[in-house]
C-alpha cells in the first residue's frame, strides 16, 4: 500500500509541476496577477507530494519491503539501519528521486525567501524550476520508477554495493546533488531575466546568495567524494580524473566562475551576457554530469547502475533544457548589453580573465573526459585520456589563475594601475618566492613542481596580507577597522586562503609521500616517513553483514607508541564481494595509511601490505572546507539581510522574518 | 552571430552523445567469439628479453586479461582477479596494453600481481588484432586456442561466478 501511495504522489507531483511550469509563466507574460500568484502555493504542493513519495520509499527500505523491486535490488535484511536509509540513493531510480526531492526543496526555498522580489520574477523563476521538475518526474515515472513491485516478493534483498556502505557515501550524494540542483536556481533566475528582458544589478544581487549556497554544497560534495575515494578505494589516491569525478568538477569550475562574474554584475553592472551564459552552463554541466553517470556512455569506477535506454531519455531532456535556453540566450542576449565600461587594468578585467581561465579549465576537463567518446564516434579508434593529459593542461592554467587571483583581490574596480599594484605586492611576492625556493631544501627534496606549488599558495597568502594590511591600517581604533570590513570581504579571503591550503596539501603530498609495498611476516616491521609499522598478526572478525580478516599494526616513532592501525579485508555475505578497508591515522600534518593486500600462500600468516605516509593530505580537504566556509561567510553578509528585511517590511507592513535569505543554507 | 555559438557547440555535442549512446562499450559482442584467438609473441613484463608465445598455451584453458596501469576500471576489477588467482582454478595471463614496463610493474607491486605471466603490448598491435575495445577486457580461451567468451569492462564477482567460472569448468572437462 505504502509504495503505491508513493507512486501516486509522484503522479500528482507531476501534474502540479506541469501547472507550475505553465501557469505562472503565462501569467507573467500576460501580466495576469492571479496566475502569477499561483506559483508559491504550487511550489509548496509539489514539494509536499515529492517528499511524500520520498518518505514512502524510505519507509519501504526501513521496513525491508522486498516486494518493491528497487528495495530488493539495493538492500538486505542484514544491512545496518543507516545504510538502509542511504540505500535509497544507492541505485539509479532512487538517485533520481533524491534529485527531484532536492529540486523541490530548492523550489520551496525560493518560494519562501523571495518575499522582496517582484511577483513577475518569482512567477518566472518558480515556473522554470517547475519545468525542470516535469522532465525529471516524467523520466522517473516512465523509465525508472522506484516503486515497481516484485511479485512474488524476494525473500531477501541483494544488498547495497559494499563500496557504498560507508558513512562518507551516506552524505556525499545529497551534498553533491544540493550543489548540482542548487545551480538550477541561478539557471532559473537567468532564464527568468532573459524572458523578462530585465537583466540588471538587482538580478545579480538576487541570484548571488543562491548561487553561493549551491556552490558551497557542491564544494563539500566534491570534497567528500575525493575523501571517500582516498579511504575507500584503498589505493591512497585522492583524485583519479575519472569521468564521474570530472562530471562533478566541471560544474564546480564553471560555478566558481559564475559566483565571481555575478559579483561584477552586481557591483558594476558588467559582464551581463557572460554571467547569464555561465549560469546556463553551470546547470547544463550538472545535467550533463547526470547524463554521463547515468547513461553509461563512458565507463567509470563510479557508474553503478547504467542502462543505455535511459540515456536516450536523458539526452532528449538535455536537448530540450539546454538547447532551448541557449536559443533563448541567442535570441535575447543583445537586449541585455555588455554593461559598464572598465579599464584593461581593473578588478573587472582581472575577474574576467580568471573567469575565462576557469572556463578554459572546465573546457579542458570536458574535452579530456569526452575525448574517447568523440574519437570513437568518429571511428578514429579507442583511447583513454589519463592523468598525464589533465596534469599537463591543468597545472599551467591554475598557475595563471592563481597569479590573477592575487592581483584581482587587490585591484580597484573600474581602473587600477599595474605599476601601483606591482609596487604594493612586490615584497610579498619576493618573500613568497624565497620561501618557496628555500623550504624544499629544508625537507631534503627539491623539485620545480614543489617550488611552483608552494609559490602559488604563498603568493595567495601574501596578497591576502597586503589586502588586510591596507584595509586595517588608517585612522581610528584598530578593532573598529577590523570590524568595519564586510563579512563578504572576509569570506572572499577565507575562500582564497582555502585555495592556498588546498595547493599546499596537493604539493606536499605529491612531493613528499612515501609508499611501501611489502610482504610482512608476523613481527616484521617496515619504516615509512620516519614511522615504524609492526605487523602483529591477523584475526577473523564478523561484522553485521560481512566477515573480515583484520590485521593489527602497531605504529611507533623513535620508540614511542603512536597508534594501532586495524585495516580489514572484508567479504560481504550477500554479494560475496571482497573489499579492502584501509586503516588511516590522521593528524594535521600527516596521514598514516595501511591497506591489506593478499595473504602470502604457503607462509606462516604473512600478508602483503601497502603502507603509505601521506604528509599534509588532510590539507586538501581542509582547503575545500575553508573555501566552503568562505562562501558561508559571504552569504551571511549584512547587506543581503538588511536588503531583504527592508523589502519585507515594505512589502508586508509587518515584522520581517528573522534572518531572511541569508541565514539558510549553511552546510550541515 | 557570436551569440549563436553556444547553441551550435551544444548541437554538435548532442550529435556525439547520441552516437556514443548507440555504442555502449559493454554491450557490443565480439566478432571473434568462437574464432581462433590471434596468435602473438610478445616480450614478458618482468623479463623483457624473454618472449611469450600464445602458441605455448595450446592444450590449456586460460584467461587473457587486458589491462594497463592507466586504466581506472582495472582497479575496480583487481580484487576480483586477486581472489581468482588465489584459487588456482585457471591461469590468468595479463596483457599490459599501451603501457610502459616501469609503470606496469609499479602498478602490480602496488596492488598485487594476480597473473601467471604478463606480456607487454606497448604499441597496442596485439590489442588491435584482438579488437580490444576498452580496457579492461578479458578473454576465455579454450584448449584449441579458440576464444569462447569476451568480457568488456571490469569483471565483477557476479559474472565471474555466473559466467566465466562455469564456462571454464565446462571447457576444462572437454
Amino acid at each position: 500500500m505504502i509504495p503505491e501511495l508513493g507512486h501516486f504522489s509522484l503522479i500528482i507531483a507531476l501534474f502540479i509541476a506541469i501547472s507550475l511550469g505553465v501557469l505562472p509563466i503565462l501569467g507573467a507574460a500576460r501580466n495576469n496577477s492571479v496566475l502569477m500568484s499561483m506559483a508559491r502555493p504550487l511550489a509548496v504542493g509539489q514539494f509536499l507530494f515529492i517528499v511524500l513519495a520520498f518518505a514512502a520509499l524510505a519507509y519501504s527500505f526501513l521496513h525491508d519491503d522486498f516486494s518493491v523491486r528497487y528495495v530488493a535490488e539495493h538492500s538486505n535484511s542484514q544491512l545496518p539501519m543507516h545504510y538502509r536509509f542511504a540505500a535509497i540513493w544507492g541505485g539509479h531510480s532512487g538517485s533520481l528521486l533524491l534529485w527531484v526531492t532536492i529540486l523541490s526543496v530548492w523550489t520551496v526555498a525560493v518560494a519562501t525567501f523571495s518575499k522582496h522580489l517582484p511577483e513577475e520574477m518569482v512567477a518566472r523563476v518558480l515556473g522554470v524550476m517547475g519545468l525542470i521538475a516535469v522532465g525529471f518526474l516524467l523520466f522517473m515515472l516512465f523509465t525508472s520508477d522506484p516503486f515497481i513491485r516484485l511479485l512474488p516478493a524476494a525473500s531477501d534483498g541483494q544488498d547495497l554495493n559494499p563500496l557504498l556502505q560507508d558513512p562518507g557515501l551516506v552524505i556525499h550524494p545529497p551534498m553533491l546533488y544540493m550543489g548540482y540542483v542548487g545551480f538550477s536556481v541561478a539557471f532559473s533566475f537567468a532564464i527568468a531575466a532573459l524572458l523578462g528582458g530585465k537583466l540588471d544589478a538587482t538580478w545579480a544581487r538576487w541570484s548571488r546568495p543562491w548561487t553561493t549556497v549551491a556552490w558551497v554544497f557542491l564544494t563539500c560534495g566534491v570534497m567528500l567524494g575525493s575523501w571517500w575515494a582516498f579511504y575507500e578505494l584503498g589505493w591512497g589516491g585522492w583524485w583519479f580524473w575519472d569521468p564521474v569525478e570530472n562530471a562533478s568538477f566541471m560544474p564546480w569550475l564553471v560555478g566558481t566562475a559564475l559566483i565571481h562574474s555575478l559579483a561584477v554584475t552586481e557591483k558594476r553592472g558588467a559582464f551581463k551576457s557572460w554571467t547569464v551564459l555561465l549560469a546556463i552552463a553551470a546547470f547544463s554541466l550538472s545535467l550533463l554530469g547526470t547524463f554521463l553517470v547515468r547513461s553509461g556512455v563512458l565507463t567509470s569506477v563510479h557508474s553503478f547502475a547504467v542502462d543505455p535506454k535511459r540515456g536516450v531519455f536523458i539526452l532528449a531532456y538535455l536537448v530540450v533544457v539546454i538547447g532551448s535556453s541557449l536559443l533563448l540566450f541567442a535570441w535575447r542576449a543583445p537586449k541585455i548589453g555588455l554593461g559598464g565600461k572598465f579599464d584593461i587594468i581593473s578588478r573587472e578585467s582581472m575577474l574576467l580573465s580568471n573567469n575565462v581561465l576557469l572556463s578554459v579549465a572546465a573546457a579542458a576537463v570536458f574535452i579530456g573526459t569526452l575525448y574517447p567518446l568523440f574519437m570513437d564516434a568518429l571511428g578514429l579508434g579507442k583511447l583513454s585520456v589519463g592523468p598525464p593529459y589533465f596534469d599537463a593542461v591543468f597545472v599551467p592554467l591554475m598557475a595563471l589563475t592563481i597569479l590573477m587571483m592575487g592581483f584581482g583581490a587587490l585591484a580597484r574596480w573600474k581602473q587600477s594601475s599595474m605599476s601601483e599594484l606591482i609596487k604594493r605586492v612586490r615584497w610579498g611576492f619576493v618573500a613568497a618566492a624565497i620561501l618557496a625556493i628555500l623550504l624544499p631544501f629544508i625537507f631534503k627534496h627539491w623539485t620545480p613542481m614543489i617550488v611552483l606549488g608552494l609559490l602559488m599558495s604563498f603568493w595567495i597568502v601574501a596578497s591576502l596580507v597586503v589586502s588586510l594590511e591596507q584595509r586595517w591600517s588608517g585612522d581610528g581604533p584598530f578593532i573598529q577597522r577590523v570590524r568595519s570590513q564586510s563579512l563578504s570581504y572576509y569570506g572572499m579571503h577565507l575562500a582564497h586562503l582555502g585555495v592556498a591550503v588546498f595547493i599546499i596539501g596537493v604539493t606536499v603530498v605529491n612531493g613528499y609521500q612515501t609508499e611501501r609495498d611489502v610482504r610482512m611476516n608476523v613481527g616484521d616491521t617496515v619504516d615509512s616517513g620516519g614511522y615504524v609499522f609492526r605487523f602483529d598478526g591477523v584475526r577473523s572478525i564478523t561484522g553485521p553483514n560481512y566477515s573480515a580478516e583484520e590485521a593489527h599494526l602497531t605504529v611507533t616513532r623513535d620508540g614511542k607508541l603512536i597508534t594501532a592501525l586495524l585495516p580489514q579485508k572484508r567479504t560481504y555475505n550477500v554479494s560475496g564481494m571482497p573489499m579492502t578497508k584501509a586503516a588511516i591515522d590522521t593528524d594535521i600534518f600527516r596521514d598514516l595509511y595501511v591497506s591489506m593486500g593478499e595473504p602470502i600462500p604457503d607462509s606462516q600468516g604473512a600478508w602483503s601490505m601497502r603502507v603509505y605516509y601521506k604528509p599534509f593530505v588532510v590539507w586538501i580537504w581542509g582547503g575545500c572546507l575553508l573555501m566552503a566556509l568562505g562562501g558561508v561567510m559571504a552569504i551571511s553578509d549584512r547587506r543581503y539581510r538588511i536588503h531583504s528585511r527592508k523589502a519585507a517590511l515594505i512589502a508586508e507592513g509587518k515584522q520581517p522574518v528573522s534572518g531572511g535569505m541569508a541565514t539558510q543554507g549553511s552546510p550541515s | 552571430m557570436t551569440r549563436f555559438w553556444p547553441f551550435a557547440a551544444f548541437a554538435a555535442l548532442v550529435v556525439f552523445l547520441y552516437i556514443g549512446l548507440g555504442r555502449d562499450p559493454h554491450e557490443i559482442p565480439s566478432p571473434l567469439i568462437n574464432k581462433p584467438a590471434p596468435t602473438f609473441t610478445l616480450p614478458e613484463l618482468y623479463k623483457p628479453a624473454q618472449q611469450f608465445s600464445s602458441q605455448d598455451m595450446k592444450g590449456q584453458v586460460w584467461l587473457l586479461n587486458v589491462w594497463a596501469s592507466w586504466c581506472v576500471s582495472c582497479r575496480e576489477e583487481h580484487p576480483v582477479l586477486m581472489e581468482l588467482s588465489q584459487k588456482h582454478i585457471v591461469p590468468v595471463y595479463g596483457l599490459d596494453y599501451k603501457d610502459t614496463n616501469v609503470q606496469g610493474e609499479a602498478w602490480l607491486r602496488e596492488g598485487g600481481d594476480p597473473y601467471t605471466l604478463v606480456a607487454t603490448d606497448a604499441n597496442g598491435h596485439v590489442g588491435i588484432e584482438f579488437g580490444v575495445y576498452g580496457v579492461p577486457e578479458t578473454y576465455v580461451i579454450d584448449k584449441q586456442g579458440v576464444i569462447r567468451y569476451k568480457q568488456i569492462g571490469a569483471i565483477t564477482h557476479e559474472n565471474l561466478q555466473q559466467k566465466i567460472l562455469p564456462l571454464v569448468a565446462e571447457l576444462q572437462a572437454k
